[in-house]
């Protein structure tokens, strides 16, 4: 049972870095109904901005100017490089997004995946094939509740992720922007007519997204501090899965679906051998979807179909 | 086309009609002439221009890595490829037009074949100059054959599929399982089962093999493509890509993570020729047939489709079947050419390098796919010197692509063979 609840720690760990990423996606999706591929790159990016001011603080700190601690560290980073990122998202909605809007879908998804590209491989130019480490702000400490070893870096993760899904949530249901964003999701052509401006509106969008694919970038170095220009791939896709699977669009659905494919992919590495973890997470994910084709929340497709 | 009074005043549509009168078979004579002229006078052409060596990729990689060859290296290019290129081409038009014509009245398909040895020539003492070269143009040619099955499902059926490296990598593996199981003595099969003289005649049924191990891959994503389309499809074609690429790298029988190597030296350059004028030929005319025609009603409606006495499954399973068992044996033929496979080849990065071609070329349409097969395989190689700079150029260029040309360069047309062998000017 400890076992059991040691794992189930690490995988709401392991899930909220993927339910963040989700959310930027389905948000995008919802909105806009296109996917944005440059997602996981999102994510990448700020970690590396994290990892910047994080670095930037620390030396401000040490040179003696003022001494901060590293808890107000670690929230400032947070903070800011959210703050940063949106505008990385708002660029990369305006270079590849905003030409496409009346395109094939499936265009707007060819630039996504460029524009990933051109975001992973900027990063190469600019600090070379070296990995770098995210600066240590939180030191580690063990609580051992009952037989079950928690450290407060997994409370911390956990609590800010599930902090700014609520928030999320918060902002889609009271408030005057998240109420356009509804509306823009529940109806594409209709909503420009009342006045709803959709520019700004897909661009906040992307904002969000990106600043929550932010927040997921700097927990994750938190947790696992080597960067790599490449480690948004891997997430980038697996979020986009936990879209789909959610339902496209749907904000709760994101979040459920994340937190499902961290425990599906703890639990495998937890019984079988942790080579298979991939393999019995998309046979369970293609099982869910042969039965359930339109994910947990969402509709048929045939209901809004914008090809 | 070539009467319209805007193209004749303008200067640029004055060069286009002078050279609209040449035929395929003009131009294919004017290659044969430079490639020709580079095989007899190539090396003494470069030692007289001060190039280090013939240029592999017309130049672009001496060009780039040292930039004061540029005049020699232009030089090089004008005098063995566009001068007799042109001069062959354009000035013998009348006769050229003449011959294609006789050929054309003799017989189409006599013509065809004609105009496919003269394709094959070409490339043959192009790629003779150096290995790099006959590397390329294997690898490009079956980057063709990818990108046009890729084509079949994404263009023509409009289903985003994210599957084809799944497709590959089961062709690729059965095909090299084969081969190293009956023909080559490995460290992991053991010795051949046959004698290996067999091999070469028995490798056409390799690739088979693995066409058909891919095709029956393909109905884990066509049976639930019946319930589906659109995004969900896009989620459980990746999951079958991502399944097989772990299932290998699983599988300690045929290497692991490790993966295969020493495939037989099976594949030449006619073997890849054959193989990708078959592929062509084959798709070509599945797409304007009654399947292709109702693959296109399914992508624009699949509704009105089914109203219309199309058999949505059976189309969707047929189109699925078809391309993967294409991709199989572009897969089976990458293997043995590269004679080392391992799972970590067809992943992510290789859907992205796939989905490229198909956007970047055009949707629905075969001539598109081979425009955007050769030209990115040629310019990712071309720009190879510019190592991490080539992967912001080329997104870029794609992204311009997508945002002038959201469907591709090329989209929409039909590739009608007997149009273009056909004689140009008047008649």
């Amino acid at each position: 049972m400890g076992f059991f609840l040691q794992n189930l720690i690490n995988a709401l760990q392991w899930g909220s870095f993927y339910a963040l990423i989700a959310l930027g996606y389905s948000m995008v999706y919802g909105v806009l109904m296109l996917f944005n591929f440059a997602h996981g790159d999102i994510f990448m990016v700020g970690a590396y901005i994290g990892f910047g001011i994080a670095s930037g603080l620390l030396a401000l700190t040490a040179l003696g100017g003022i001494v901060l601690p590293s808890w107000l560290i670690l929230v400032l980073t947070i903070i800011i490089s959210m703050f940063l990122t949106s505008f990385v998202g708002m660029i990369v909605e305006r270079v590849g997004y905003r030409p496409l809007r009346d395109a094939p879908r499936a265009s707007a998804a060819i630039t996504g995946l460029m524009i990933g590209i051109i975001l992973e491989t900027g990063n190469l130019a600019l600090l070379g094939a070296r990995r770098v480490r995210f600066p240590t702000l939180i030191q580690s400490t063990t609580y051992d509740i009952g037989g079950v070893f928690v450290t407060n870096k997994k409370i911390m993760i956990v609590v800010v992720s599930i902090a700014l899904m609520f928030a999320l949530h918060q902002f889609v249901r009271k408030s005057k922007w998240g109420m356009a964003m509804r509306a823009m999701a529940f109806d594409y052509v209709v909503v420009p007519l009342l006045g709803v401006p959709i520019n700004t509106i897909a661009r906040l969008t992307f904002a969000i997204g990106s600043a929550l694919a932010a927040a997921a970038g700097i927990l994750f170095g938190v947790a696992y501090p080597v960067l790599d220009p490449y480690m948004g791939i891997v997430f980038g896709w697996k979020a986009f899965v936990a879209a789909i699977l959610g339902g496209r669009g749907s904000i709760l659905g994101a979040t459920l679906a994340g937190f499902l494919l961290g425990f599906i992919e703890i639990f495998v590495a937890m019984i079988f051998p942790s080579t298979l973890r991939d393999f019995i997470a998309y046979s369970i994910i293609l099982l869910i979807l042969t039965f359930r084709p339109h994910g947990f929340f969402g509709e048929p497709y045939s209901a809004r179909l914008r090809l | 086309m070539a009467g319209s009074p805007l193209e004749t005043t303008s200067s640029k549509g004055k060069l286009l009609a002078f050279f609209a009168q040449v035929p395929l078979l003009g131009w294919l004579f004017g290659a044969l002439t430079a490639v020709l002229a580079e095989q007899f006078l190539g090396s003494q052409l470069v030692d007289l221009l001060g190039l280090p060596k013939i240029p592999v990729l017309f130049g672009c990689m001496i060009v780039l890595k040292k930039p004061l060859l540029v005049p020699g290296t232009l030089a090089y290019v004008l005098c063995i490829y566009l001068l007799p290129l042109a001069i062959v081409a354009r000035m013998a038009a009348p006769w050229w037009n003449k011959i294609a014509g006789y050929l054309y009245r003799l017989s189409p398909s006599v013509a065809v074949i004609v105009h496919l040895v003269l394709m094959y020539a070409i490339l043959h003492i192009w790629s003779g100059i150096s290995a790099y070269r006959l590397l390329t143009v294997k690898l490009t040619m079956i980057a063709v054959m990818v990108t046009l099955s890729l084509n079949v499902i994404n263009g023509y059926m409009g289903e985003f599929s994210c599957s084809h490296p799944g497709f590959l990598a089961l062709g690729a593996y059965t095909a090299s399982v084969f081969t190293l199981l009956f023909f080559a003595n490995d460290k992991i099969f053991g010795t051949a089962l046959l004698p290996a003289s067999l091999g070469p005649f028995l490798f056409p049924l390799a690739l088979i093999l693995g066409g058909l191990v891919a095709a029956l891959g393909a109905l884990a994503i066509a049976v639930p493509s019946f319930r589906t389309r659109g995004d969900y499809l896009a989620i459980i074609s990746l999951a079958f890509m991502f399944i097989v690429k772990s299932m290998i790298e699983n599988l300690e029988i045929v290497g692991g993570p490790r993966g295969l190597s020493s495939q037989p030296n099976y594949v030449n350059l006619p073997t890849v020729f054959i193989w990708t004028v078959l592929c062509v030929w084959i798709i070509n005319n599945f797409v304007r047939s009654t399947v292709g025609k109702a693959l296109n009603a399914v992508r624009d409606d699949e509704m009105a489709a089914d109203a219309m006495t199309v058999n949505t499954r059976r189309t969707k399973v047929v189109a699925f079947l078809f391309a993967a068992f294409w991709a199989g044996i572009a897969g089976g033929l990458f293997a043995h050419v590269l004679r080392y496979v391992n799972p970590s080849t067809f992943g992510i990065q290789k859907l992205a390098e796939v989905l490229a071609m198909v956007y970047f070329g055009g949707l629905n349409s075969v001539y598109g796919s081979v425009v955007g097969a050769v030209s990115l395989s040629m310019l990712s190689e071309a720009l190879r010197p510019l190592e991490l700079f080539k992967w912001i150029i080329i997104p870029l260029l794609l992204i311009l692509v997508m945002i002038f040309r959201p469907t591709g360069l090329i989209a929409f047309t039909e590739f009608d063979v007997k149009g273009l062998i056909r004689p140009k000017g008047k008649e």
